[in-house]
């Protein structure tokens, strides 16, 4: 299966050709060659996929292959970096995802993105970004994981500040730069401990599940906890914080500034759940070596999904609800993680968190799309320019609708089964995850429909009197479907939520590559059905028609309101600690060091070398007798120095 | 006697089988024939690399006169690479119509030093080296008057001629007082009778100097700035970077095979000469105004670095000064190209007529860019690596100092080669230099120069295999 190689190689040849030759193409071909480019590649994961899942299964057990693998940095014999690829079964699965929303979100583009600048720079980063992201999840090795980690950060950052003439998206992407690269630190003092210890980077030999590379961790400790939780932990907040858990889920709602279709592909399909994929990476070594930093996942991605859903359930930004929404689903495939066993049934947790990571990027990146073509017709965010907007975008009312549903857990849409594995598994775990992700699940619903109504029913919609910036609708004009580019991912997006649920999943993705067959546990379905209904009901009757109770209600619950729509002012306790203590108390200091003590000995130095080079410039006489003086001077120098020394 | 073992000097034999056809053609060849003269010569020379390319096992001729020893193929074959840059480069210079007739001579006297430079590199005998040392200087002063009607190039005609004739003859003087104290001038002989006698010392320091002249260490450089700047362009590229190369490879291979036990002296020496080299040329090119002069102080410097190569004498210091040479002919030769290009059409070789070069002429400063990053020695350019193995060759023996001293000058070298840089790139200029068209062999050896500085800096292999031929005390 060699061929998988050509899967990192087009992205990255299609992103250097894009990128340099810029805009001396013309901004369709770009697109296209993009698009066509991703399109083969989608292709080429689904042959792997079909010929992985028919042919690599030894004695029930699907195995590791490594396809391919070339050794790029030799430290010791044991300890050295490759580049390889690694199949298994969530590896597959992830190009399967990666590539089709990515295929999905480049169609997409070519209309919505039409006639803006630098949309040839554009398809040049999502081709970069789809690279990296596929290299991050066919990695062998912790290192190569990492190297892609940081290349998907660069990219993630590249596209949200793609309008980087508007300051809010410069600082949106500053942020999520560096709030994820602050917690990349982690993941870099995790590996480095890890393999400090194992000498190994090896995923193969570090999940095998009888290993004893840990032999060589067992009685050390710091502060209380084993060295190899440290590294484990270190490792997790690295996930935490491409995965937005609290408290670094600071930089994802903002990261909303980029374009839409990024938003789709990053921020709730791929990247975002590149946490998720490395804790189910590293799924043994937590299981069995450091169960008490599996405990703590699952415990911070439970207040993290209860914390992101309340908030979603009073912002105004339909990007922003949708952000908000997506760290409460990968918070819940985060719990999914924290509380799953490892073999046989015990393993549901596990195979749930990746099936729920399956349907939700396509349920969510519909979601996306949709808010994208909303926004394409009225050119606005805000819920209060919307409403009743069902009579004039039919496909994206319609696909809107069946991917709130398929969130809210409706069966039959795919987003029903997924997480009726996460609440049965946490249930399991502790009836108090279960109870809590059953009320997440509620809330979820609950702005869901909040959301749909908001758009496409409640007021109608007027035409504005001038729309600005529009020169070719002239003044004013009725909101219209979207094209077909836009309308076809709609559709296929749509048409995969409907059906994704009947996948049988666990038969291809376990904990331990062995066939795991999904029964529905029926009494936490019909709960969750029961619930997610009421809650789908409370929302038809505050939003469908315009109403002063939620006006009522927000007067009820003041104080909640207003923490919830300034998100729990977390955004403001980064900024105090930043500003106030670290800037005030170790950078203005530093700064000061740096510019009174560095800079002026660097001063000095300049100053000496000009007035020496003042001095001596008339060595250079340019006669040649004094040349020939000096040298035999500098001879006679050299041999007499040598006699007295 | 046999004389079949003299075809073992293949390298010598065929360089000068190219050069007497170059010869025979430039005079006999009709008009039709003496068009394809410069490709002619590409070609034959191109040949004459290939065929040479692949070390062979090591041998002696004429009873240890010639020495061959696989590194040496290494070394002749980079100084090929790089004389055959500089050819490229010097094309369009000798199309002129009142080159045209020198330009056989032209070819003749650079073969000439070449071969002057093999037999130094190749000579087991004190006299063979000083065949060679003299075969290389004295075609090269006339290469250095090839404009013999401009002033400048007639000034340093004469002015290298003679500075290379006093040098010359303290080293000759040298020589003498070795042969004296030991009745032999076999390199192999001489490993063992040089003891470390006061006589012996004298002799060293004066024979020493003559390369010190040759790599232009201070305060035997004198020449450099003048010589470098009066010499049409390519002279002076051919001048700063195979003239040198072959020296200091010249000098590391004495000081081991011949000087070895006199270390404790040479080090000293190299050690203070590399200081005030460093330095003193860093702080000269951070005055000058005319590009060639600030090029001539660079490649002053850049001597010194080499110099921390030769210091260790070890296999590893052979390697890294071997690797230096081959990354700065690259540098070095990209830089002068552009340099001769815009001197060759425009005439303009000071600092300030460069301003704003990037606005008119964006490729050349780049390439131009390149090679300053390079010589600088900023990552990931071959620079870094050629400056980082030089370093750990000397570290590795001990000399942290030196190593430290040579590490703050990187920072003054930096800022006169940004000023280069801010020159072309940032500076706002009214009357920058007009477009230039380069032509097809400059423009070829452009490309081979920035693939160089870009490329082997990260092919490991390269080091490696240059580390296998590596030899030292």
């Amino acid at each position: 299966m060699q061929y998988t190689l050509l899967i990192l190689v087009l992205p990255l040849l299609s992103f250097i050709v894009l990128g340099l030759v810029d805009s001396k193409w013309k901004p369709k071909v770009a697109g296209t060659i993009g698009t066509i480019v991703l399109g083969i590649i989608t292709a080429l994961s689904y042959y792997t996929a079909f010929e992985y899942f028919t042919l690599h299964k030894v004695a029930g057990v699907y195995e590791k292959v490594i396809v391919y693998d070339m050794e790029w940095l030799r430290f010791t014999d044991a300890l050295h970096i490759n580049l390889g690829i690694l199949l298994d079964p969530i590896s597959v699965m992830m190009l399967v995802v990666i590539s089709t929303i990515s295929f999905m979100v480049n169609i997409y583009s070519l209309s919505y993105m039409d006639g803006e600048k630098g949309f040839q720079r554009y398809y040049a980063f999502l081709s970069l970004f789809t690279f990296s992201m596929l290299g991050l999840v066919v990695a062998t090795n912790i290192f190569q994981m990492y190297i892609f980690w940081e290349l998907v950060g660069v990219s993630s950052f590249l596209l949200i500040g793609f309008y980087y003439t508007k300051p809010s998206a410069v600082a949106a992407a500053k942020k999520a730069f560096i709030v994820t690269r602050f917690a990349d630190l982690f993941f870099l003092i995790g590996i480095l401990i890890l393999s400090f210890y194992t000498k190994t980077f090896d995923f193969t030999i570090l999940t095998a599940e009888h290993t004893t590379v840990f032999a060589g961790t067992t009685g050390i400790t710091f502060m209380g906890f084993s060295v190899l939780s440290w590294a484990m932990a270190g490792i997790f907040i690295g996930g935490a914080g491409k995965s937005a858990m609290f408290p670094l889920q600071i930089w994802l709602p903002d990261a909303m500034e980029g374009p839409t279709p990024v938003s789709a592909l990053i921020h709730a399909a791929t990247m975002v759940v590149a946490g998720v994929f490395l804790v189910a990476r590293f799924f043994p070594v937590y299981y069995f070596q450091t169960p008490e930093v599996l405990h703590g996942i699952a415990y911070v991605g439970a207040f993290t999904a209860l914390f992101a859903a309340v908030i979603a359930c009073v912002q105004t930004d339909i990007k922003r609800v949708l952000a908000f929404s997506t760290i409460s689903q990968i918070a819940f495939m985060m719990v999914a993680l924290g509380v799953s066993g490892y073999e046989g049934h015990e393993g549901t947790g596990y195979m749930a968190s990746m099936f729920h990571l399956f349907t939700h990027a396509m349920f969510k990146a519909l979601l996306f799309l949709g808010a994208g073509s909303v926004i394409h017709a009225v050119h606005s965010n805000e819920i209060k320019d919307m409403g009743g907007l069902r009579k004039y975008l039919p496909i994206t009312n319609w696909t809107f609708l069946i991917a709130c549903l398929a969130i809210a857990g409706i069966p039959p849409f795919s987003g029903f089964f997924s997480k009726d594995e996460i609440l049965s598994a946490s249930y399991e775990f502790s009836p108090f995850i279960g109870g809590l992700m059953t009320f997440v699940a509620a809330l979820t619903a609950f702005y869901m429909f909040r959301l749909y109504y908001s758009i496409f029913w409640g007021k109608d919609y007027t035409i504005k009197a001038s729309s600005h910036g529009h020169d070719d609708h002239g003044a004013g004009h009725t909101p219209h479907e979207s094209p077909f580019a836009m309308a076809f991912p709609l559709i296929f997006l749509a048409a995969v939520t409907c059906v994704a649920g009947f996948i049988p999943f666990g038969e291809f993705v376990s904990s331990t590559g062995a066939d795991y067959h999904i029964h529905i546990n029926l009494t936490v379905a019909i709960v969750s059905v029961v619930v997610a209904s009421i809650s789908i009901l409370i929302a038809t009757m505050m939003y469908r028609k315009q109403s002063t109770t939620p006006d009522k209600l927000a007067k009820i619950f003041s104080g909640l309101y207003k923490g919830a729509s300034n998100r729990f002012y977390i955004d403001e306790v980064y900024m105090f600690i930043t500003k106030n203590i670290v800037f005030n108390n170790i950078s203005r200091p530093i700064a000061w060091f740096d510019r009174h003590v560095i800079d002026a000995t660097m001063d000095g130095f300049a100053n000496t070398t000009q007035w020496v080079s003042l001095r001596i410039k008339g060595f250079q006489s340019g006669q040649l007798q004094q040349y020939a003086y000096v040298f035999l001077f500098g001879t006679l120098l050299i041999a007499v120095l040598l006699f007295i020394f | 006697m046999d004389y079949s073992s003299f075809l073992q000097m293949r390298e010598e034999l065929s360089l000068i089988g190219v050069m007497i056809f170059l010869l025979i053609f430039d005079i006999f060849a009709s008009k039709n024939l003496i068009k394809y003269f410069q490709p002619i010569a590409f070609v034959l020379f191109a040949v004459h690399i290939i065929l040479n390319c692949v070390p062979r096992d090591a041998f002696e001729v004429a009873g240890g006169m010639f020495q061959y020893h696989p590194m040496q193929t290494y070394i002749k074959t980079i100084l090929n690479v790089g004389t055959l840059i500089v050819l490229l480069q010097a094309h369009k210079f000798l199309n002129n119509e009142e080159n045209k007739i020198k330009r056989g001579e032209f070819y003749f006297l650079i073969f000439s030093t070449l071969l002057g430079m093999y037999l130094m590199i190749s000579s087991g005998n004190f006299l063979l080296f000083f065949i060679g040392l003299e075969t290389a200087s004295i075609p090269m002063a006339a290469l250095v008057a090839f404009d013999k009607y401009k002033n400048n190039a007639a000034e340093a005609g004469a002015k290298y001629i003679l500075s290379a004739v006093f040098a010359s003859s303290i080293s000759v003087f040298g020589i003498s007082l070795i042969y004296g104290s030991t009745g032999t001038v076999y390199f192999s002989d001489l490993a063992t009778l040089i003891t470390g006698t006061p006589l012996q010392i004298m002799a060293f320091v004066f024979f020493a100097v003559g390369l010190f002249f040759k790599i232009s260490l201070v305060p035997f450089h004198l020449w450099t700035p003048d010589v470098y700047e009066g010499a049409q362009t390519n002279i002076t590229s051919y001048l700063s970077v195979i003239s040198k190369g072959s020296a200091v490879f010249v000098l590391f291979t004495l000081l081991v095979k011949v000087f070895g036990n006199l270390i404790d002296q040479w080090q000293p020496i190299l050690w203070g000469l590399a200081v005030i080299s460093i330095t003193i040329a860093n702080i000269f090119a951070i005055r000058q105004k005319n590009l060639k002069r600030f090029l001539a102080f660079s490649s002053i410097s850049q001597a010194g670095y080499i110099i921390l190569a030769i210091i260790s004498g070890t296999a590893i210091g052979m390697t890294s000064l071997v690797y230096y040479v081959l990354v700065y002919v690259f540098s070095n030769l990209a830089a002068f190209g552009v340099l001769s290009v815009i001197e060759e059409r425009t005439g303009k070789v000071a600092l300030d007529d460069y301003n704003g070069l990037y606005q008119t002429n964006p490729r050349l400063s780049f390439v131009m860019m390149l090679a300053l990053f390079s010589l600088a020695g900023i990552p990931p350019f071959a620079g870094f690596f050629s400056k980082f193995f030089v370093f750990a060759a000397a570290i590795d023996q001990g000399f942290y100092v030196l190593v430290f001293i040579a590490l703050l000058n990187t920072i003054i070298s930096l800022y006169y080669y940004l000023l280069v840089i801010k020159a072309m790139f940032l500076t706002k200029s009214e009357t920058p230099i007009e477009l230039i068209k380069s032509d097809f062999p400059l423009k070829l050896s452009l490309v081979i120069c920035t693939m160089g500085i870009m490329l082997i800096g990260l092919f490991s292999a390269i080091y490696n295999q240059i580390a296998v031929f590596g030899f030292g005390i």
